[in-house]
C-alpha cells in the first residue's frame, strides 16, 4: 500500500504505508542515530514530533520489553527509508512493524530519506502530514497548514504521568530526589537508582510545596517536549525551590526551564540537534564527551562571560562543539546545574554518566 | 594547544612491499602522514622499500629512502637523518615491528629518537595476546579461555581441556599468518608446531574457539587529553573463524540494539585506556554468541590497520591523517573535519548508507592451496562498495570483484540439491554467498541457511530478498517499469537483468531501456554526518534513489580516470599510482580530475586526491553513469582508461562505441596490440621477429605446432593477464597433458603455442609516444631469463649487460611498435634476447607494473606525462615545460648513473595444502607475486644485496649455502658457487652437483636428496643448518621433484632460496659488497640530483 509525505512548503514525498494505515500529523525532525530506534520512539521527547530516521535500516534488531523509554510509543509518525522485513537479535519478542501497528503509529518507508533531512536542515524543522488512506495531496497539505506549530505548543503536560510514583535506589539508599516529570525517560530514575537516589516522579505541574513534601535532598527537572517559553508555572516552581535552596538538576528540558529560572530566555533551533554523536566540550575540563541530543529549543546565555542572575553568578558550563549552542549551565552560588542533552544516554554513548555522579557529589556536599 | 613545537624533524616508517594481509592501505595511511606533518611545518623524512608507493614519491618528504626495512637499515637512515621522532603507527605491522626492534636494540635511545604515537609498553600490552587478555579483563571485558605456550606439550596439554577446539595464534604476526584452527589432537600439533615457526618470537596462544559467533570491529581514535571517539562499527557477514580480511564485512553494524552497541563501545574504548594507547587509531575485535548475546574481546590493533582504510574510506573520516596530527600533539577538538569544515573531528560519524566489503582470493595461481577461509588471511584484496542499502550496496560489491561471477545469476548454477548446497555453504570459502544463493533459490529457509553458515538471520533475508526480487524480474510476464526499478533498487545490475531475461537482448538491451525510461541512479555524498550538515567535499556514490547531489561545475574541463578495482596478483598498487599521478599532473594543467575506483586501500580513492571522487564499480554500467551525471553537470572532455591497468582498458572499446570520448590510446589501437593476430601483422610489417608460434583447439593441433615450432613450447589460453595458466612444455606427453587440464578451448578461444625461448635474456621496455616523438622511459633487464613472468622476476635499470647496440635496437623496435600500434601516451613491451634476436613476446598499450619503479630510478615521471599526452601535449612541448627532460631519456643514463633493481615479493608462505603441506614456491611463466621491493645503489651487488634484504631479509655473508642444480644450469653455476666457496661459505651439494664442483676445486659435502630419506638436506634446512639455497628447477622429473621439497622447507626456513643461476650470481656480487661493508643508505632525492645534474650537463 501507498502511502505520501507533505511538507508544510509543500514538498511532496510518496512511499509505501508503515505501521498503522491512516493519518498523522506533527513537526518533521530528523535524528542521525544509527542505534537505539526503540529507545528514541518511546521518549515523550518526540510526542507530537514526526521522526525521520537517516540511518536507512530500521528494525534490523526487532522489539524487545527492556528497551522501551517509557510506557508507549510517542512519535506522531515514523519516516524510514528500508524497515527490516526479519528481525534478528536474541533478545527480539517482536517486528517493530508489528508494534508500530498494534500502537497505531502511522509511518512511511522507501522515501528518499536524505533528499528529506537535507531539507529540513536547509528549511528547517515544520510541521508536515503522512498518510496511507488518501493520496490527494493538497487535501493533506490543508490538513498540515491547519496543525498547530511546535513553537508556542505546551505539551509537558501531555506526556507527564498524572499522578506520583517512585523508583526505589537499587541497593543502599544514599539520597531521594523529586522528579519533575516533562517526559521523563524510564532510564533516567534508573540511573539515579544504580547510584544509591530514590526517585519520586511528580507530575510536571507540581508545586514547590508538593515538591518539598516529598522529603527530597534535591529536585531532578526532566526532558520533555515542547517550546520551554511556555513552561512558566514550572520555571516558577524552579525559582521557589532555589529561593528554599533545594539543589537542582536539570537536563534537555530541565535546562531550559533552570535557564529560564535563572533569567535567561530561550530560541527555536533551525532543525535541532538530534541524534547520538553529537561533540560537547566540558568547559572546566577542556574534555569532549559524545553525546545524546534531542532538542529543538535552546538557552540563549552568554559564552564568553558569567552571568549575574536572582541566584548569582552562573555560567556555561557545556557548548556543543559543532555550533556552539549552550549545553549546560552551572549555578556557583547555589547548587543548581543542568545540561541540555542526555546523560541517561537511551539510545546513546555513556560519555555523559558522570553528571550523575556530579548530582551525588552535589548532593554529598 | 597547538602542535608540539620541541621536535621539528620526524621519520615516517613505511610497511614495505605489498603483501597478503598488509597492502596499500599503508600507502594511502602513510601518504596522508607525510602530508599532514610537512603542511605542519616539519621535517619528514621517510623509510620504505617499495617504490610502488606515492608516500615514496620525492615530493612528499624531504628525505625519502627507498630502503630495506630492517632494523639496520633503518639505523643507518636514522644515522644519516637524525630525526627527534620515529611515527611508527601508519606503516602497519612492519612499521611497528621495527620501532619494537629498534627500542630493543637501544637504537632510539642511542640516537635520542623519541616514538611519538605509540609507546612501546602499549604496543607490548596490545600485541602480546596473553597480557592483552590481562588487560581486558582489567578492563571489565570477557576473553575465551587460552594459554601462551612456547613449546608443543603445553600447547597439546592446554588444547585437550578446552576439547581439542582451539584457534593457534602466533604472537607478533600480520594476517593471520601462521595461525589456524584445530578440531582435533592432531591439528593441534601441526599447527602449533607452523605457529611456533611463524613468531618472531617463537610463541603462540592456544585460544579456545568460537567458531560461528557474530564477529565485530570497532575503529576508535585517542588523543592525549583522552578524548575517545569510535569512528566505525563493522560486522562480519561471515562469522568467527573466518579472518576480518577474507570476510565480507559491512558498515554499520547491522545487527546490534543500541545497548549491545554501547557495552561494545565502553569495553573498547576501557581496554584502549587500560592499554595506554598513547594518540592515535586504534582497532578491537569482538565476538558476540547469537544465542546469548555474550560479548567477547579477541584482539586489538594499536594502530593504524587495514580496517582503519575500510573505516576512513566508508565514513569520510580520515583516520591516518587525524592520527599524525594527534601523534604531534593536536587533540580531537582542535582539528576539523575536513568534509564539513565546520564541525570538529570530535565526533562520531553517522551514515545514512550501507558498506560493503568483499574480498578478492587468487587461489588459482597456487596450485594444491587449500581455498578453505579460516583465521590466517588469504585474500590478496579487496572491494568496498557504498549504496543506501545492504542489497544495493552487496549487489555492487559483487560486481566490483572482476571475477567470473558478478552478482547472482551471472554464472551459471550447478543445479544441486538444497541439501547438498546447504553442506557447501557450512564451509567458508571464496564465493560461498553464491552457494548461499543457489541454497535459497533451491527452497532453502533463512533459518536453514542461518544455521548452515552461522551468517546472521538478518543478512540471510537481505540475500533472500535479492533472490526474491531476481525471481520477480524472471517470471513477470513483462518487466515493468516499477519492477526494474525496484530491481535497481536492491542492487541488480543491467548484466544480472539481462541475465534474467533474455529476451532484453543483453545488458545492452537492458540498459537502453532503462535509460528510455529514465530510470536512472543519482549520486548521493559521503558526508560523515548523514545529511546534518553541508558538505563541502565532493565523495560521491551512486545509488537509485530520489534526489542527486552533484553539484554543477561548469568553468573547468573535466577528465574522468578509471582506476584499477580490488587488487589481485597482476593488477596492484602500481595502477594506482599512475592513476593518482594522472590526477595530479591534469589538476595541475588546469582540469578538474574526476576519480572513478572501488579499491578502499588506494589512495586514488582518498576524498582529496582528485577535485572529485565517486567509489563505484568499475563495470561498463556504472562508469557509464558517473560519465551521463558528469556530463549533465559540466563538459567532459574525455575518459582514460590505459591507467588502471587491464580493468578500464578493457572498457575503453564499449565506452567509445557508447559515445563517450576516451582520451591517450584508442580502443582501435589496443586491440591491434592485444589481439594476437593483428598484433603479428604489426610485428611483421615492421619487420620485428617474434618467436614462431601457432594457435590449437586440439591436442592433434597443438602437437603439429609443437613439433614445427620445436620443443620446448611456451602454451597458454588466448586473452590471459598476469600469464593466466601459462605453462613451458617440454615434451609431447606434457602437452597433451597441458590440453587435457586447459578447460573452455573453444574456436574463438584456442591455445596459443609459442616456440619458447631458452636462454634468453628478457628485457622490460615503458616508453612513451605521441604519434612523433618516443621518449624510452627505461629500458630493464630481467635476472632471470624469459620464462619467469616479467612480474616475478627480478630486473635491473640501467641494464648490466646490454650494450649500446643492444639498446639501440629495443629503441628502434618500440618506435616502431608505438607507430605500427598507433599508442598515445604509455607503452610497454616485453622482448627476449637469445643470440643475437630482440624478439618480441608482447606489448601492453597501457601502463604497466613497472612504471613507478622506472619513474623512481629515472627521476621522470612517466605517468604524468602520459596523462598530458593523453590530452594533446606533445612530448617537445613537455620536455620544454621540464616535465620530461630537455633531452636524453631513460635509454640512455650514463654508465655510473646508479643502479635500481627491482624484487618481486612472493606469498608462498600464505599458501598450503589442504592437508597442510606448502605449495611449490617455482616460479615459471605465471605471475604470482604480490608485491615488489626496489634497491638502489651506486652499484648493481649492493643495489641487488638491498633489493634481497627488502623481499626476503638480509643475504647471508658466511655460512652453509646448499646448491642442487639442473644439468643445463651446471656449468653457468659453477663460477659463483666458487666465489662462495673462496668467500668462506660451506658448500653442500647434492651428488651430482658436487660432483661437477669438486672438478672445478670446491671442496663440497654431499648431503642426500629429500628423497634420499634420513639425514636428507630438508631436514638441514628446517633445523636452520642452511643459510642459504640455490636450487634450479629443469623441465620435469629431475630436481623439480625433490626440488619443491627444498624450496618449500627454504621458503618455511625464511632463507634465501635462488632459483636461477642468474640470480645466484647476482647474489654473489651482492654478498661480495655486503662483506666489504660499502653498503650505505641515500635519499631518493640525493639520487635524482645526481641524475637531474648529469642529464643537465
Ligand atoms: N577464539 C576464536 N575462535 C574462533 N575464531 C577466532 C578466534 N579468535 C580469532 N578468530 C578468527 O580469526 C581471525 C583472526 O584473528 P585475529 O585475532 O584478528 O588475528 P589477526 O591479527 O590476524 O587479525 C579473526 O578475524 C576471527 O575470525
Ligand atoms: N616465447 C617465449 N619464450 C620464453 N619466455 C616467454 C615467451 N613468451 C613469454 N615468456 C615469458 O612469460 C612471461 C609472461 O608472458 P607475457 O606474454 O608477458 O604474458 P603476460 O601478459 O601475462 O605478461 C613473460 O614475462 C616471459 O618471461
Ligand atoms: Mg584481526
Ligand atoms: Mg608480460
Amino acid at each position: 500500500m501507498s502511502a505520501i509525505l507533505v511538507l508544510e512548503d509543500g514538498r511532496t514525498f510518496t512511499g509505501a504505508a508503515y505501521g498503522a494505515v491512516g493519518e498523522t500529523f506533527g513537526e518533521a525532525v530528523f535524528t542521525t542515530a544509527m542505534t537505539g530506534y526503540q529507545e528514541t520512539l518511546t521518549d515523550p521527547s518526540y510526542h507530537r514530533q514526526v521522526v525521520v530516521q537517516t540511518a536507512p535500516h530500521i528494525g534490523n534488531t526487532g522489539v524487545n520489553d527492556e528497551d522501551q523509554e517509557s510506557r508507549r510509543i510517542w512519535v506522531a509518525g515514523y519516516v524510514v527509508r528500508d524497515p527490516a522485513r526479519r528481525p534478528s537479535n536474541w533478545r527480539s519478542l517482536r517486528s517493530l512493524d508489528d508494534e508500530l501497528e498494534a500502537q497505531g503509529i502511522v509511518g512511511i518507508s522507501g522515501i528518499d530519506t536524505r533528499a528529506l533531512t537535507r531539507h529540513l536542515r536547509e528549511r528547517g524543522a515544520m510541521r508536515c502530514g503522512v498518510s496511507s488512506v488518501s493520496a490527494d495531496r493538497d487535501a493533506l497539505l490543508q490538513k498540515v497548514l491547519a496543525a498547530p506549530p511546535m513553537t508556542g505548543a505546551d505539551l509537558s503536560a501531555e506526556v507527564s504521568t498524572q499522578s506520583a510514583y517512585t523508583v526505589a535506589a537499587i541497593g543502599e539508599h544514599r539520597f531521594t530526589v523529586a522528579a519533575l516529570d516533562f517526559g521523563i525517560k524510564s532510564m533516567t530514575p534508573h540511573r539515579m537508582a544504580e547510584r544509591g537516589i530514590t526517585s519520586h516522579v511528580l507530575p510536571s505541574t507540581s508545586s514547590p510545596d508538593e515538591v518539598v513534601a516529598t522529603g527530597a535532598d534535591a529536585v531532578f527537572l526532566a526532558n520533555g517536549p515542547g517550546d520551554p517559553a511556555t513552561a512558566d508555572v514550572a520555571v516558577e516552581t524552579v525559582r521557589e525551590l532555589l529561593r528554599r535552596e533545594v539543589p537542582v538538576f536539570g537536563i534537555c528540558f530541565g535546562n531550559q526551564v533552570l535557564g529560564r529560572a535563572f533569567g535567561f530566555g530561550t530560541y527555536k533551533l533551525g532543525y535541532g540537534h538530534r541524534g547520538i554523536n553529537q561533540p560537547v566540550q566540558d568547559r572546566a575540563s577542556g574534555k569532549v564527551e559524545v553525546t545524546a541530543h534531542n532538542h529543538g529549543f535552546a538557552v540563549d546565555a552568554p559564552l564568553d562571560r558569567a552571568s549575574d542572575t536572582e541566584f548569582g553568578t552562573v555560567e556555561v558550563s557545556h557548548v556543543c562543539l559543532n555550533d556552539n549552542v549552550v549545553e549546560g549551565l552551572i549555578a556557583r552560588d547555589v547548587k543548581a546545574f543542568s545540561v541540555q542533552y542526555h546523560p541517561e544516554a537511551a539510545a546513546g554513548p555513556h560519555d555523559a554518566a558522570y553528571l550523575f555522579d556530579r548530582f551525588v557529589e552535589l548532593l554529598d556536599a | 594547544m597547538p602542535r608540539r613545537t620541541d621536535i621539528s624533524h620526524i621519520l615516517v616508517i613505511g610497511s614495505g612491499p605489498i603483501v597478503i594481509g598488509q597492502a596499500c592501505e599503508f600507502d594511502y595511511s602513510g601518504t596522508q602522514a607525510c602530508r599532514v606533518l610537512r603542511s605542519e611545518g616539519y621535517r619528514v623524512s621517510l623509510i620504505n622499500s617499495n617504490p610502488a608507493t606515492i608516500m615514496t614519491d620525492p615530493e612528499f618528504a624531504d628525505a625519502t629512502y627507498i630502503e630495506p626495512l630492517t632494523p639496520e637499515f633503518v639505523e643507518r637512515v636514522i644515522d644519516a637523518e637524525r630525526p627527534d621522532a620515529v611515527l611508527p603507527t601508519l606503516g602497519g605491522q612492519t612499521a611497528l615491528n621495527l620501532a619494537v626492534a629498534l627500542h630493543e636494540a637501544g637504537v632510539l635511545e642511542r640516537y635520542g629518537v623519541e616514538l611519538i604515537g605509540a609507546d612501546i609498553e602499549a604496543i607490548q600490552r596490545g600485541e602480546d595476546r596473553q597480557r592483552f587478555k590481562d588487560i581486558v579483563r582489567q578492563a571489565g571485558g570477557e576473553v575465551p579461555e587460552s594459554l601462551v605456550c612456547r613449546t608443543l606439550d603445553e600447547a597439546v596439554e592446554f588444547a585437550a581441556t578446552v576439547g581439542d577446539r582451539v584457534v593457534i595464534r602466533p604472537s607478533f604476526t600480520m594476517g593471520g599468518l601462521g595461525s589456524g584452527l584445530a578440531s582435533n589432537a592432531d591439528e593441534v600439533r601441526t599447527m602449533v608446531a607452523r605457529g611456533l615457526s611463524a613468531s618472531p618470537v617463537h610463541e603462540v596462544l592456544v585460544e579456545q574457539s568460537v567458531v560461528g559467533w557474530k564477529e565485530f570491529e570497532l575503529e576508535l581514535m585517542r588523543d592525549k587529553n583522552d578524548n575517545v571517539v569510535v569512528v566505525c562499527s563493522i560486522e562480519n557477514l561471515d562469522p568467527m573463524g573466518v579472518h576480518t580480511g577474507d570476510s565480507i564485512t559491512v558498515a554499520p553494524a547491522m545487527t546490534l540494539t543500541d545497548r549491545e552497541y554501547q557495552h561494545m563501545r565502553d569495553v573498547g574504548i576501557a581496554v584502549l585506556r587500560e592499554v595506554g594507547v598513547d594518540t592515535g587509531g586504534c582497532n578491537i575485535q569482538f565476538a558476540i554468541d547469537p544465542r546469548t548475546g555474550r560479548m567477547i574481546v579477541i584482539e586489538m590493533n594499536p594502530r593504524v590497520s587495514r580496517s582503519s582504510a575500510l573505516a576512513s574510506k566508508a565514513t569520510g573520516f580520515p583516520i591516518a591523517k587525524i592520527a599524525a596530527k594527534l601523534a604531534v600533539g593536536y587533540t580531537l577538538d582542535e582539528i576539523s573535519n575536513d568534509i564539513t569544515r565546520e564541525t570538529p573531528a570530535a565526533f562520531e560519524p553517522a551514515l545514512d548508507y550501507v558498506v560493503v566489503k568483499v574480498p578478492r582470493f587468487a587461489f588459482e595461481k597456487f596450485a594444491g592451496a587449500d581455498p578453505v577461509l579460516t583465521t590466517h588471511m588469504k585474500s590478496v584484496g579487496e572491494a568496498m562498495a557504498i549504496g543506501r542499502n545492504f542489497t544495493e550496496a552487496m549487489g555492487k560489491a559483487l560486481r566490483s570483484m572482476e571475477t567470473k561471477a558478478a552478482g547472482f545469476w551471472t554464472v551459471p548454477d550447478e543445479n544441486l540439491p538444497k541439501d547438498e548446497l546447504l553442506e557447501r555453504a557450512a564451509i567458508p570459502t571464496d564465493g560461498r554467498i553464491y552457494t548461499v544463493g543457489q541454497a535459497l533459490r533451491a527452497g532453502a529457509s533463512v533459518d536453514e541457511v542461518a544455521a548452515a553458515t552461522g551468517i546472521d538471520p538478518w543478512f540471510v533475508d537481505q540475500l533472500a530478498l535479492i533472490i526474491e526480487v531476481g525471481a520477480g524480474v524472471q517470471d513477470a510476464p513483462t518487466l515493468s517499469e516499477s519492477l526494474l526499478r525496484t530491481a535497481k533498487r536492491h542492487g541488480l545490475s543491467d548484466r544480472q537483468i539481462a541475465a534474467l531475461r533474455p529476451e532484453l537482448a543483453g545488458e545492452d538491451g537492458v540498459r537502453s531501456l532503462r535509460h528510455r525510461l529514465d530510470i536512472r541512479p543519482v549520486f548521493k555524498t559521503v558526508d560523515t554526518c548523514a545529511a546534518e550538515f553541508a558538505a563541502a567535499t565532493p565523495y560521491h556514490y551512486s545509488s537509485y534513489d530520489e534526489e542527486t547531489e552533484v553539484a554543477p561545475q561548469r568553468d573547468r574541463e573535466k577528465v574522468i580516470i578509471l582506476g584499477s578495482g580490488p587488487n589481485r596478483i597482476g593488477q596492484g598498487i602500481e595502477f594506482d599510482y599512475s592513476c593518482v599521478h594522472a590526477v595530479m599532473a591534469l589538476r595541475d594543467a588546469g582540469y578538474e580530475t574526476v576519480m572513478i575506483n572501488c579499491n578502499p586501500e588506494t589512495v586514488s580513492t582518498d576524498y582529496d586526491t582528485a577535485d572529485r571522487l565517486y567509489f563505484e564499480p568499475l563495470t561498463f554500467e556504472d562508469v557509464v553513469e558517473v560519465v551521463h551525471a558528469e556530463q549533465q553537470s559540466g563538459t567532459v572532455a574525455g575518459v582514460i582508461c590505459t591507467l588502471g591497468g587491464q580493468t578500464p582498458l578493457g572498457l575503453a572499446q564499449r565506452l567509445k562505441d557508447a559515445g563517450i570520448p576516451v582520451l591517450g590510446t584508442q580502443p582501435e589501437a589496443i586491440d591491434l596490440a592485444e589481439h594476437r593476430g593483428a598484433f603479428g601483422r604489426v610485428l611483421d610489417e615492421a619487420e620485428l621477429p617474434a618467436p614462431k608460434h601457432g594457435t590449437a583447439i586440439s591436442f592433434d593441433q597443438a602437437k603439429t605446432v609443437a613439433d614445427s615450432i620445436g620443443y620446448p613450447v611456451l602454451v597458454r589460453p588466448s586473452y590471459v593477464l598476469g600469464g593466466r595458466g601459462m605453462e613451458i612444455v617440454y615434451d609431447e606427453e606434457h602437452l597433451s597433458d597441458y590440453i587435457n587440464r586447459a578447460t573452455e578451448i573453444t574456436a574463438d578461444h584456442p591455445v596459443l603455442v609459442d616456440r619458447f625461448l631458452d636462454d634468453a635474456i628478457e628485457i622490460d621496455v615503458d616508453a612513451l609516444f605521441d604519434g612523433t616523438d618516443l621518449y624510452l622511459g627505461g629500458v630493464m633487464e630481467h635476472i632471470e631469463e624469459a620464462g619467469i613472468h616479467s612480474g616475478d622476476s627480478a630486473c635491473a635499470l640501467p641494464p648490466i649487460t646490454l650494450g649500446a647496440a643492444d639498446i639501440d635496437a629495443v629503441r628502434r623496435s618500440t618506435m616502431a611498435i608505438a607507430r605500427g600500434v598507433g599508442v598515445r601516451g604509455l607503452l610497454n613491451v616485453q622482448y627476449a634476447l637469445a643470440g643475437d634476436t630482440l624478439y618480441v613476446l608482447e606489448a601492453n598499450p597501457r601502463a604497466s607494473r613497472t612504471v613507478p619503479f622506472v619513474s623512481k630510478a629515472t627521476a621522470v615521471q612517466l605517468a604524468k606525462a602520459a596523462a598530458r599526452i593523453a590530452v594533446g601535449t606533445t612530448i617537445a612541448q613537455l620536455r620544454a615545460e621540464g616535465l620530461l627532460p630537455a633531452h636524453g631519456d631513460g635509454g640512455d643514463l650514463p654508465a655510473d648513473a646508479p643502479i635500481a633493481v627491482k624484487e618481486a615479493v612472493l606469498p608462498f608462505a600464505r599458501f598450503r595444502t589442504p592437508a597442510g603441506d606448502q605449495v611449490d614456491s617455482i616460479l615459471g611463466p605465471e605471475m604470482k607475486s604480490t608485491g615488489e621491493v626496489m634497491g638502489f645503489d651506486a652499484t648493481f651487488g649492493a643495489a641487488f644485496a638491498k633489493s634481497q634484504a627488502a623481499a626476503y631479509g638480509s643475504l647471508p655473508v658466511k655460512g652453509t649455502v646448499f646448491v642442487s642444480i639442473a644439468n643445463r644450469d651446471k656449468r653457468a653455476a659453477i663460477f659463483p658457487v666458487k666465489r662462495l666457496y673462496d668467500l668462506g661459505f660451506t658448500v653442500l651439494a647434492t651428488a651430482g652437483t658436487a660432483q661437477v664442483l669438486r672438478r672445478n676445486g670446491v671442496d663440497v659435502e654431499v648431503v642426500g636428496k629429500f628423497s634420499d630419506g634420513p639425514g636428507n638436506v630438508v631436514e638441514k634446512i628446517l633445523a636452520g643448518e642452511v643459510d642459504l639455497v640455490l636450487n634450479t628447477p629443469w623441465g620435469s622429473g629431475g630436481p623439480r621433484v625433490d626440488g619443491y621439497e627444498i624450496r618449500t622447507a627454504a621458503v618455511t626456513a625464511g632463507i634465501p632460496c635462488l632459483t636461477t643461476v642468474q640470480a645466484a650470481a647476482a647474489a654473489v656480487q651482492g654478498i661480495e659488497e655486503i662483506s666489504r661493508g660499502e653498503v650505505g643508505v641515500r635519499s631518493l632525492q640525493d639520487l635524482h640530483a645526481q641524475l637531474t645534474e648529469w642529464r643537465n650537463a
